[in-house]
């Protein structure tokens, strides 16, 4: 038997899972978008490792999630860690640059930075209010120039003269970028001015008053983007390490959360037959009128959040 | 005229004095509902969308209070914004047809010149002294309220019986709303003092130790900071918090020499005063991470420029000697979700320093 580890992050928008074994060597990955779906992606997911292993020995030992979902997900599979996409992010990338200082990240909806110091993490911030500087702003503004979002990098690098570009907040970028076209500046040009200004949005915003030092680590949707490394590159003047898997650092740290858990039970994929069903209703009992999302494992309560008090959760429980 | 009944924001616990201080003036009281989403969504449906949070929830408890009698809102007065918040309120329950009176709490120039301008603005028949030692009361029980709950936040997360410490803090806190005479009022400081005092604690030699400072209102009504100073005690810290009603009479009576101090011992950090307590959060950040202090959690509302003003000194000062401080602003729309995902963070990573290593 080979022991392992499951780790899942399950964001709003996709939801990625790793198998690891006892080294920390990845035995499966997977990764889906998660539809507005968090348990049903969960078990998509499940189904095409399950599919990987077979023929393996792995006996996967203990579970970890991340991610906004977390919470839900860890109480399905049981998980013996649960914790938050910084940690879980700080964990995976260390566990493959032991060395690394910075790790920018720029996912579909937000962005995060994290700060290491001797394989420590010592500051981070995270932006999830402005738009401007994300994966889905990017993909709108290809869109808007009519091209591909997967070109978008090979567009930047063409680039001559980048455009300035207005990146403090989407509506100004947005109008300005719209301004520059019809004055007849080369897509590329422009292009290039778009990767520039989300990097010096997110170095304004997310890494203000960082120290950043390399080596710099860029991860998330965005790092795929060629274009934007370059412009952080330029901007930084250090080398921007970008990894294939990139995406799964998250899914990668919580498997290693989970084996230094030290908690073992050994995981059954069956659990993807069973029916899971969250339902959300609200308490009532005072004006706070708490919503409270429960789960329900075969119509049998499992765990709800979201209550301030201990009577919104007993009233689900006993209800009389 | 109508008897008066009097209310007034809510901060944490210290309802129990501004209680005593109101009914010891001969005025009936009516203590605003606890805390609830509706009392922010009240506040926030009748304030002007960018005024600072603070002003959200202080409308809000009038306008519940209102609601149950009260005709007379007691509002203190301080420097910034904090200065209009009694007028603009005023002028906002007027326009929604409550007729209320307000009268302002004023620090004056010193503690007697407080009184003095207090007992005015009542139109009282209570002579200086009945008022001076309401003040004194009222302080008192302030004083009780800060000991229990300075236990409470050091403590809880080490209790070996989870809930022990909250249900002693319970009971002598409303031991404390009953009490009638400063006497009283010791006898149960020191009850509560022998009973905490015996509560079996499991705690490490060394527990990680926090301080939360910022704005002063933010960091005194738990319900307005999603309870921070809970959730980080239970995940086994040790809490500080610097910014007290004991720390502010002790200043009032230092008067301006305070401000003074605290830019003495700021390290150079900060060389004027920011207003409200932004000159605190620079000062106090520097000099608890000389005490060894594992970190700083920073609480403002947003848009509060007093706040505002000390974070870019101390970004610089966290950046200067790798100390973890975590920012956190607030607005209506803030996501508590969102908030305890970075206290989580926060505490693995100050876990993590201390440690070298992550537990799940
Ligand atoms: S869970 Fe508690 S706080 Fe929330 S509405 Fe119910 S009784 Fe009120
Ligand atoms: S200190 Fe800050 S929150 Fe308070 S009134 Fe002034 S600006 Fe507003």
């Amino acid at each position: 038997m080979l022991k392992s580890y499951l780790g899942i992050d399950i964001g709003s928008i996709s939801t990625k899972g790793v198998v690891v074994t006892e080294e920390g060597d990845i035995l499966a990955s997977s990764y889906l978008w998660t539809e507005g779906n968090p348990i049903g992606a969960v078990k998509r997911l499940l189904a095409q490792l399950e599919e990987d292993l077979t023929g393996t020995e792995a006996r996967i030992v203990a579970v970890g999630t991340t991610g906004s979902a977390r919470e839900l997900i860890g109480a399905i599979l049981d998980a013996q860690a649960i914790k938050n996409e910084i940690t879980a992010h700080a964990m995976g990338t260390l566990s493959l640059h032991p060395d690394v200082r910075t790790i920018f990240e720029i996912g579909g909806q937000d962005s995060k930075i994290i700060i290491l110091r001797d394989g420590i993490p010592v500051d981070y911030a995270m932006n999830t209010l402005c738009a401007a500087g994300t994966g889905s702003f990017l993909s709108s503004q290809a869109k808007r120039l009519g091209i591909q979002v997967e070109q978008f990098g090979d567009y930047a690098l063409r680039a001559e003269r980048p455009t300035k570009i207005a990146g403090r907040c989407t509506v100004f970028a947005e109008s300005d970028l719209v301004h520059k076209a019809q004055m007849g500046y080369a897509v590329e040009d422009i292009v290039a001015g778009l990767c520039n200004a989300i990097v010096s949005n997110y170095l304004n915003n997310v890494g203000k008053g960082k120290k950043i030092e390399a080596p710099i680590v860029f991860q998330g949707g965005v790092s795929k983007n060629v274009g934007v490394v370059k412009a952080f590159a330029d901007a930084t003047g250090h080398d921007i390490l970008v990894d294939d898997c990139g995406h799964l650092m998250g899914a990668l740290g919580i498997a290693l959360l989970a084996k230094a858990s030290g908690l073992e039970d050994d995981f059954d994929f069956s659990i993807r037959s069973m029916s899971f069903k969250t339902t959300g209703l609200e308490c009532g009992r005072c004006p706070n009128n708490c919503e409270i999302v429960c789960v329900l494992r075969d119509e049998e309560f499992l765990a709800g959040w979201g209550n301030r008090c201990e009577v919104g959760l007993e009233q689900i429980m006993r209800p009389e | 005229m109508e008897p008066r009944k009097v209310t007034f924001p809510h901060m944490g616990e210290y309802w129990i004095g501004f209680k005593a201080l109101a009914e010891r003036m001969g005025c009936e009281v009516v203590v605003p509902p606890r805390m609830t989403v509706q009392t922010l969504e009240l506040g926030t449906r009748h304030s002007p969308e960018f005024v600072c949070v603070p002003f959200k929830y202080n409308l809000g408890n009038f306008i519940e209070a209102i609601e149950l009698g009260a005709n007379t809102i007691i509002q203190a007065v301080g420097g910034c914004r904090f200065g209009y918040y009694a007028e603009v309120q005023a002028a906002i329950l007027k326009d929604l047809g409550y007729d209320v009176k307000f009268i302002r709490l004023d620090a004056g120039r010193n503690p007697l010149d407080m009184v003095r301008g207090f007992r005015d603005k009542m139109g009282t028949n209570k002579s200086f002294r009945d008022v001076k030692d309401a003040f004194f009361f009222a302080a008192r029980l302030g004083l009780a309220i800060d000991e229990i709950q300075d236990f409470a936040r050091k403590n809880l997360g080490f209790q070996v019986t989870p809930g022990q410490i909250e249900r002693i803090e319970t009971k002598y806190l409303a031991r404390l709303a009953a009490a009638t005479n400063i006497r009283e009022v010791d006898a149960i400081r020191q009850e509560a003092k022998a009973e905490l005092g015996s509560v079996a604690l499991d705690r490490p030699e060394n527990p990680l130790r926090v301080a939360i400072l910022g704005e002063l209102y933010l960091v005194l009504e738990p319900f307005s900071n999603y309870d921070i100073g809970r959730q980080l005690a239970l995940r086994g810290i040790e809490v500080h918090q610097p910014l007290t009603i004991t720390e502010m009479i002790n200043h009032s009576i230092k008067g301006f020499k305070h401000v003074d101090e605290l830019i003495a011992h700021s390290g150079g950090w900060v060389d004027h005063h920011l207003g409200a307590h932004g000159t605190e959060s620079v000062s106090l950040s520097y000099t608890l991470m000389k005490e060894g202090f594992d970190g700083v959690i920073h609480l403002k509302p947003f848009g509060c420029m007093p706040e505002v003003n000390a974070m870019s000194a101390m970004q610089k000062l966290s950046r200067e000697y790798t100390f973890p401080i975590l920012f956190i602003s607030y607005d209506s729309q803030t996501a508590e979700t969102g908030v305890n995902t970075r206290i989580e963070a926060f505490c693995d990573m100050l876990e993590m320093r201390k440690k070298g290593v992550v537990s799940a």
